[in-house]
């Protein structure tokens, strides 16, 4: 099951990666003609860090909330020490581990993140307004991992149930990656950096 | 704002949408739609409409959001949503009367201004969805009426405002003659062969700002530049069809005007202080014609001033007085980074100069660019009660001394002059050729 959607998420994002590029090269020839590596590299580096940009400081909740769901979205799955036991046991390979008390603390940090995600969507009005049921079962698919992990690492009532709801839904999660608007993990290097491209070789002006 | 107010001023009839409706069939709109998407909806359509997580961070780039007490309605996301996402879902299959809708929210709610590729996070081009959109309502036949005029206009004479052949040699023989009385052996050298600069204007200013063309002779004079201006068609650096989405007509005019300044064998082109004819000339048409940056230099005015003071090629007697701010124009400044250029020539020219907040490439729209000043009359309220924002910034410049708005912009000296009037600010607005050729030392 792991290995099938590792193949998903794997194969599908280098399809989907392929597949745009290659309509890039057909339709928006001049995406390749225009991305500078440096002002694409400015603009990128200029939006991953907090607070670097006007809009990150118009929105300090969001902000931080935002950078450290992010984090601990990847670093618990990668790092969790229980993660790292099964791939060691599965596929003999092993790298460092979270500290479970670490891994704790930022696992509640991705369920508190997608609380405020909920909360923006549920009461702000220009979110509100955009907001339609996709969008909130995209939360639930990054959420529910999260829930049922911390849920079966405190053995609370009917752990060994939702033990698989944790495994099944860390799989969905996974997979829909390279499907959904989660593909913003692939595609964001690419239209952040050729808007950095445009901006920065062509119009001379700052993107952030 | 209330939300009555809003829904009042978006039922605003137009001929060109209206006419250009009643011919069509729902058949005929899903059919061009369908093919537009296959033809030229690419990558960047895909990714900006599949990765966009709706987070509403552009929402406060936009000014009619902000200045539409935050209807989501006008957040970028949200005029996408409205349009774009509901005809890339039902591929194309959408009602007449969507298309109405699409049409002004397209031409009439954004200004293409780019702000909000700042706020976004990813990075998403909404001007160039709407663009794309527009690209649609051209094909369909459905674009505001007068906008549509200018592009007929372009295709008709290759200049903006129906000017004839020798109405345009008529007009520049009458500014030099009027100039001779300030200025005794002042020229406009017309069809100098291998002069330095051609120096190319807007449709408007022979039509209707005649005396500017005035001042840049008169700086050209004093500066001592060898310059030239066409005696043909080519003189008309605008381009009206970037923002109807004639993107074919963009092509031809660009062609033309390039080719009237290799035909002149000039070194450059100099340009009027006008903000999408540089984004036509600097950014966009140069890409329809197969080149990456434009074939030979071109400069906007504010660069070209820059060049004659750093050089000391001008001299200013006295400067100006009255405390200036700068209207920062999206499309030299956030697509031209010209802005700390525009501030050294103030320095030079104005002895007070207040900032207006926010500036540089986070200053807001005028509200008239991307061709929405264009779409007339029907629209001047709409276009006035949606800059609400930029009221408040040039009042609270104002209340720091700010007497003279500088708008180096046509588009923005226009829709700033509406704002100012109809806000009651009583703030003066220059071109920044008025403050140096009122300040200069003309000899």
């Amino acid at each position: 099951m792991v290995g099938v959607a590792f193949t998903v998420f794997l194969a599908g994002s280098f399809f989907r990666l392929i597949s745009m590029w290659r309509l890039a090269k057909k339709k928006d020839g001049l995406i390749f003609s225009y991305i500078s590596i440096f002002f694409a590299l400015r603009s990128i580096v200029h939006w991953i860090l907090p607070f670097a940009g006007v809009s990150m400081r118009k929105h300090p909740a969001m902000t931080i909330v935002a950078f450290l769901f992010h984090v601990c979205l990847f670093a618990v799955p990668i790092f969790l020490s229980a993660h790292v036991i099964l791939f060691k046991e599965s596929w003999d390979i092993s790298w460092w581990r979270l500290p479970d008390m670490a891994a704790e603390i930022m696992s509640w940090s991705v369920i508190g993140s997608c609380l405020f995600f909920l909360g923006r969507r549920i009461f702000l009005p220009e979110v509100r307004y955009l907001t339609s049921l996709s969008d909130y079962l995209i939360l639930a698919a990054v959420a529910v991992p999260f829930i049922s992990g911390l849920w079966s690492y405190h053995q609370w009532a009917a752990f060994q149930v939702v033990m698989i709801v944790h495994i099944i839904s860390g799989e969905i999660m996974l997979m829909i990656i390279p499907f959904t608007r989660l593909s913003h993990m692939l595609f964001f290097p690419f239209t952040r950096g050729y808007m950095g491209s445009e901006f920065g070789a062509v119009r001379h002006a700052k993107d952030w | 704002m209330t939300k009555r107010s809003v829904q009042n001023i978006s039922t605003i009839p137009d001929e060109g949408i209206d006419k250009g409706a009643q011919r069509l069939t729902p058949d005929q709109v899903s059919r061009v739609i369908r093919r537009h998407l296959e033809e030229e909806g690419g990558a960047r359509l895909k990714v900006y409409t599949e990765t966009c997580v709706h987070c509403g961070l552009c929402s406060d780039a936009c000014h009619f959001y902000l200045s539409h007490d935050h209807d989501p309605k006008f957040s970028p996301a949200g005029k996408v949503k409205q349009t774009l996402d509901k005809i890339i879902r039902k591929k194309g299959r959408v009602s007449i009367d969507f298309i109405k809708k699409t049409a002004e929210i397209a031409f009439t709610e954004c200004n293409l201004c780019r702000r909000c590729v700042m706020y976004c996070p990813f990075g998403i081009d909404v001007a160039y969805l709407m663009l794309f959109l527009r690209r649609i309502c051209h094909k369909l036949g459905v674009v505001p009426q007068y906008i549509q005029d200018t592009a007929h206009s372009h295709a008709a004479t290759m200049n903006q405002m129906w000017v004839k052949d020798d109405e345009w040699i008529d007009t520049l023989h009458w500014q030099e003659d009027e100039a001779r009385d300030e200025i005794p052996d002042l020229r406009i050298p017309l069809e100098k062969q291998g002069a330095d600069i051609f120096y190319s204007v807007i449709g408007p200013e022979p039509k209707f700002r005649a005396q500017m063309i005035y001042q840049a002779a008169v700086i050209m004079n004093a500066a001592g530049m060898d310059w030239t201006m066409p005696a043909t068609p080519g003189w008309d650096n605008s381009d009206m069809c970037m923002y109807t989405g004639d993107e074919e007509m963009v092509a031809r005019l660009k062609k033309v005007h390039f080719e009237t300044a290799m035909r002149l064998k000039t070194k450059r082109i100099v340009m009027g202080e006008c903000g999408h004819a540089y984004r036509s000339v600097h950014d966009v048409g140069n890409r329809h014609l197969g080149w990456k940056m434009s074939p030979l230099p071109v400069m906007h005015a504010i660069e070209f001033y820059y060049e004659l003071f750093k050089d000391r090629k001008l001299k200013v007697n006295q400067k100006y007085d009255a405390p200036v701010t700068l209207h920062d124009p999206c499309n030299v400044v956030r697509g031209g980074g010209l802005h700390e250029m525009a501030r050294y020539v103030i320095n030079e020219t104005c002895s007070r100069f207040v900032e207006m907040h926010p500036n540089r490439e986070h200053n807001y729209c005028c509200g008239a660019g991307g061709g929405v000043i264009n779409c007339g009359p029907p629209y001047t309220n709409k276009r006035v009660v949606s800059n609400r924002v930029k009221a408040d910034q040039l009042a609270d410049a104002k209340a720091r001394g700010a007497k003279t708005i500088i708008a180096p912009c046509h588009n923005c000296f226009g829709g700033l002059e509406d704002i100012v009037k109809h806000y009651g600010l009583g703030m003066e607005i220059k071109f920044l050729g008025d403050v140096i050729y009122e300040c200069m030392d003309k000899e």
